[in-house]
């Protein structure tokens, strides 16, 4: 069941790694052939280097809260509020981020710099949707 | 007020492949050839601190800095009205440039405008105030306000379908010497225009643009700055902008002696010094052939109503007309890039680097699409 | 059968809403400045001649011309695929040179629409529930 009731994303041509990634509950992040620099989210050029040469690397699914908001107000008929997005850095680059849900987290309970991890579900069967869970300390190996 | 005239210059051109199915994001395309125009200019990415971008759902300002990395952009100006903006966009940039926020504005167009599943050709919501006007009787599209534009200078002066016709052959023949333009491979003669299918009597397909993927791009600054980068730096020696009088967005009415083309040429000759005799090359913005042939006239090449008689004379084509029209077949026959094709291609004509080369020539006219609203350039060498 | 079924009404709007309902009572009104008496369409808040903006909602005779035509024949908006080849035109009423209105010419073949046509104003009840003005020829 996805956290959110809302329109699942689209791929397009940039980002397809990064869903296939998912359906493989594999979090693979853009990185830069040439220089080796994340890039998030996809971008046909490498914006450290300017080179076109893009992989996909995967990461460790680890990260850090780097921010976050409790969404109280339903926009939306039907939005479960209180509802959280967070900003998570990942630990691989700093600065590199992913926007997310926060899952089987009391909203009380989220502050900056908790380590989370990413989790994967099964939406539909062409999309895979990423979360993140805070990260236990005997099963931070966990993707 | 000071004029802008000759103080400013278009220093690189980049255009991606021109295709039917890109297989990439407008992102990848604008980058291609945003990229390879900073290249072109010989600067570096970095020296970029100006926007002119594009429509917000296909590629915007922030979509390029954040791509490029760009951390200094003190610029940007997305211009409305597509085709008709085009150009205006370059005069803004400029004015940029002059207000000292930007010395190197990168500009582009990028569009998947027919691997897309959107509103074909331009984008065409208009306010709603319109749309309850238009819509419910099947006004979708702007080729509906071109026929109805078309039929109507037909009535007035005698215009013909066959006149339509000579526009779209003659911008065909400049593709099929374009080795980058969607129909470089098909020829065209008036009897296949003639015989082809009606999209808005009394305009047929083949008197509309080809939807393509692609993107353009150019880079301007300062002459200054010009004169010690790459290329032969392609001066601009005017810049306008006008909206129809008209009060009803669309609605061309080819009677009124005064139109948004009539205003922007008055403010492009007066502030280049030049009348239309002492253009050499003219890149009009070709959504459609009967907005070209109406151009003709409003610009000034010559009078009200005969449009049909000049372009029957030949004085379009390459190599001999003396005023070649849409060099590299224009957006019926390159590829709708909504007039930005034209710009690069007016630079190409300067450096004396275009594949339909007009001899010795030394002066564009470049305007946007007419109709709603417009804007236009004189370039020189 | 109405002409041109199923395509977007418009949507209501307080700036324009009495043409609608003149529309559904059969009657044309145009929007008129009430100082200077100047006609204008597409509706608008101000005057576009003396900039007032009290306004007035006349009922013209529904008689012009056709100024313009079209003949859409080829559907480049999916909307109308199975609805081509229809009309549409622009009317200039005869109460003002220049006050023109996008119609459709209904009970008219497309071949013999004609610049110039006398027409006049008919209502037709469209399955939105929407009222719209189209012309006939007049006789």
């Amino acid at each position: 069941m996805p956290y959110l009731p809302i329109p699942l994303p689209l791929p397009y041509p940039e980002s397809e790694g990064f869903w296939e990634g998912c359906r493989r509950h594999e979090l693979t992040i853009q990185a830069c052939e040439d220089c080796g620099a994340y890039c998030h989210p996809p971008s046909p050029l490498c914006p450290a280097c300017r080179s076109w040469k893009r992989g996909w690397s995967r990461v460790s699914g680890r990260g850090t809260v780097a921010g976050f908001t409790i969404v109280t107000r339903a926009i939306f008929p039907g939005m479960p509020v209180p509802y959280n997005i967070v900003r998570v850095e990942l630990q691989e680059q700093q600065g590199l981020c992913l926007l997310g849900n926060l899952i089987d987290c009391p909203p009380e309970t989220i502050e900056i710099g908790m380590p989370v991890t990413v989790v994967f579900e099964d939406v539909e069967p062409y999309i895979t949707m990423y979360y993140f869970r805070r990260t236990e300390p005997d099963n931070s190996g966990e993707t | 007020m000071e004029s802008i005239k000759d103080r400013y210059a278009i220093v690189g051109i980049g255009q991606s492949p021109v295709t039917l199915r890109s297989g990439r994001s407008e992102l990848s395309l604008a980058l291609e050839a945003v990229t390879a125009a900073i290249e072109d200019a010989g600067l570096h990415t970095k020296d970029i601190d100006g926007i002119m971008g594009d429509h917000p759902i296909r590629v915007d300002a922030m979509a390029i800095a954040g791509a490029l990395g760009l951390r200094r952009v003190g610029f940007f100006i997305e211009p409305e009205f597509a085709g008709g903006g085009v150009p205006g966009g370059i005069m803004h940039a400029l004015a940029g440039i002059a207000a000292g926020r930007a010395e190197h504005v990168v500009c582009y167009k990028s569009l998947n405008g027919a691997s897309k599943v959107t509103v074909p050709g331009m984008a065409f919501d208009l306010a709603p105030h319109e749309n309850g006007f238009t819509r419910p009787f099947g006004l979708l599209d702007p080729a509906a306000y071109a026929g109805l534009a078309a039929r109507r200078h037909m009535h007035e002066y005698g215009t013909t379908s066959r006149h339509f016709g000579a526009i779209a052959v003659t911008c065909r023949r400049h593709a099929n010497r374009n080795s980058h333009a969607i129909m470089h491979d098909r020829p065209l003669t008036l009897e296949d225009h003639q015989q082809s299918e009606l999209l808005a009597d009394p305009l047929r397909i083949l008197d509309r643009c080809v939807d393509v993927d692609g993107a353009a791009a150019c880079i301007v600054t300062t002459a200054e700055r010009a004169r010690d980068l790459r290329q032969r730096p392609v001066y601009i020696m005017a810049a306008g902008q006008a909206l129809s009088p008209c009060l009803a967005r669309g609605t061309k009415d080819p009677t009124l002696p005064e139109n948004e083309t009539s205003l922007l040429s008055r403010q492009l000759f007066s502030m280049a010094g030049l009348t239309p005799s002492d253009i050499d090359v003219l890149q009009i913005c070709d959504d459609f052939t009967c907005y070209v042939l109406m151009a003709l006239e409003d610009l000034g090449f010559c009078r009200k109503g005969e449009g049909g008689g000049f372009v029957e004379g030949g004085h379009l084509d390459w190599p001999d007309g003396k005023i070649p029209l849409n060099t590299s077949g224009g957006n019926l026959s390159e590829g709708n890039l909504e007039g930005f094709n034209h710009i690069v291609e007016g630079v190409r004509q300067l450096r004396g680097a275009a594949q339909a080369q007009v001899g010795g020539a030394e002066t564009v006219l470049v305007c946007g699409a007419t109709g709603t609203a417009t804007s236009g350039l004189i370039l020189r060498r | 059968m109405a002409y041109l079924e199923g395509l977007p009404p418009p949507e209501p709007h307080s700036d324009y809403n009495p043409f609608w309902e003149g529309c559904r009572r059969h009657e044309l009104l145009i929007q008129r400045c009430r100082d200077c008496g100047w006609y204008r369409h597409y509706p608008r808040p101000l005057c576009p001649k003396c900039h007032s903006w009290k306004e007035q909602w006349a009922r013209v005779s529904g008689k012009g011309s056709v100024w313009s035509w079209t003949v859409i024949a080829y559907p480049l908006h999916p909307a109308v695929a199975d609805k081509v080849p229809y009309n549409i035109v622009e009317v200039e009423l005869i109460e003002q040179a220049g006050l023109r209105l996008i119609s459709n010419l209904i009970d008219c073949r497309n071949e013999d629409i004609f610049i110039g046509m006398p027409v006049e104003v008919t209502f037709e009840a469209m399955s939105e529930g929407i009222t719209l003005p189209r012309f006939r020829r007049a006789v």
